[in-house]
């Protein structure tokens, strides 16, 4: 007796839960060009209040994570198991960096009396409080989206370690990476959107 | 078999970092554009070179290019129900 594997029909299933995703964030994207759009000064006041370096740094690292997530499911499917978890290990690794220097950024900002419902902002003006809402909630909603990803990764790392994960079969780490690569696209719009709105 | 096998989900390393660094210079590329004073260009400029990282990252990343037509129209009519989502928002909140 054989397994049941539909190949196909397991990437396709993965794509359309991303397609949700895409529009989870393509809701908040929405809410984000709309207030942009009216307060457009306000905007670009608050948007200077931003690290680029720690923005810029920050996509360079998630890029590379893409990378090697890319780089693992192509190890695996060319039979190299012990290649794709080193892949994957290092996919998990920049994410941590990611993190770090979004852990940083946050509490520099909490620090300077920049949070949701801070007494400091109370005074500001409506556009510039709505960009730092906006920043927190969607960074925020993609940071947990990182570590998301960096959970998925490190089982499907434990189901090729076990076995269940394989050259032959690999469409757990297939749909790992193509979650992970969403994670990436993502952050490629918030990062032009939030840094370097001028 | 494993010929066929391996041609059809086509990339190799090498492609894989090429975009990598396509997609490092795009990030260069989108930083210094920001410091240019283009004003409302400034956004469809940020906007046009990520819409060109997100394409490499669904076609090669994300093996798109490699897919069957199913699947490639499947993302485009995702896409193009975005396009809507954000269009007729914009109509509606333009015109208020």
């Amino acid at each position: 007796m054989t397994d049941h594997r539909d190949y196909q029909g397991a990437k396709m299933g993965m794509w359309l839960f991303l397609f949700t995703e895409i529009l989870l964030f393509g809701g908040l994207f929405v809410l984000y060009s709309v207030t942009l759009g009216r307060f457009p000064a306000e905007f670009h006041q608050a948007s200077q209040l931003l690290d680029v370096t720690m923005g810029t740094t920050n996509t360079v690292i998630l890029i590379t994570s893409s990378l090697f997530a890319a780089l693992a499911v192509t190890a695996l499917q060319k039979g190299n198991a012990k290649l794709a978890q080193i892949f994957i290990a290092l996919t998990i690794a920049f994410a941590c960096g990611f993190l770090v220097i979004k852990y940083f950024e946050w509490t520099h900002k909490f620090h300077v009396g920049i949070y949701p419902g801070s007494p400091d902002i109370a005074d500001w003006a409506p556009g510039k409080q709505a960009f730092f809402s906006l920043y927190f909630a969607m960074t925020g909603l993609h940071g947990i989206h990182v570590v998301i990803g960096m959970a998925v990764l490190s089982w499907v790392s434990w189901l090729i370690r076990v076995g269940k994960c394989t050259p032959e079969y690999f469409v757990a780490l297939e749909n790992a990476g193509l979650y992970w690569h969403l994670v990436d696209l993502i952050w490629i719009y918030l990062f032009p959107l939030y840094y370097l709105i001028t | 078999m494993s010929n066929t096998h391996s041609e059809h989900h086509g990339p190799g390393y090498g492609l894989f970092i090429a975009i990598w660094g396509v997609l490092m210079c795009l990030t260069v590329v989108t930083v210094w554009a920001a410091s240019i004073d283009l004003g409302f260009l400034n956004v469809v400029a940020a906007m046009t070179i990520a819409s060109t990282k997100a394409l490499l990252v669904t076609f090669f990343f994300m093996h798109l290019k490699y897919e069957n037509i199913t699947l490639k129209t499947m993302v485009l009519l995702a896409f193009v129900i975005l396009a809507i989502f954000i269009g007729f928002t914009f109509f509606d909140t333009a015109y208020r």
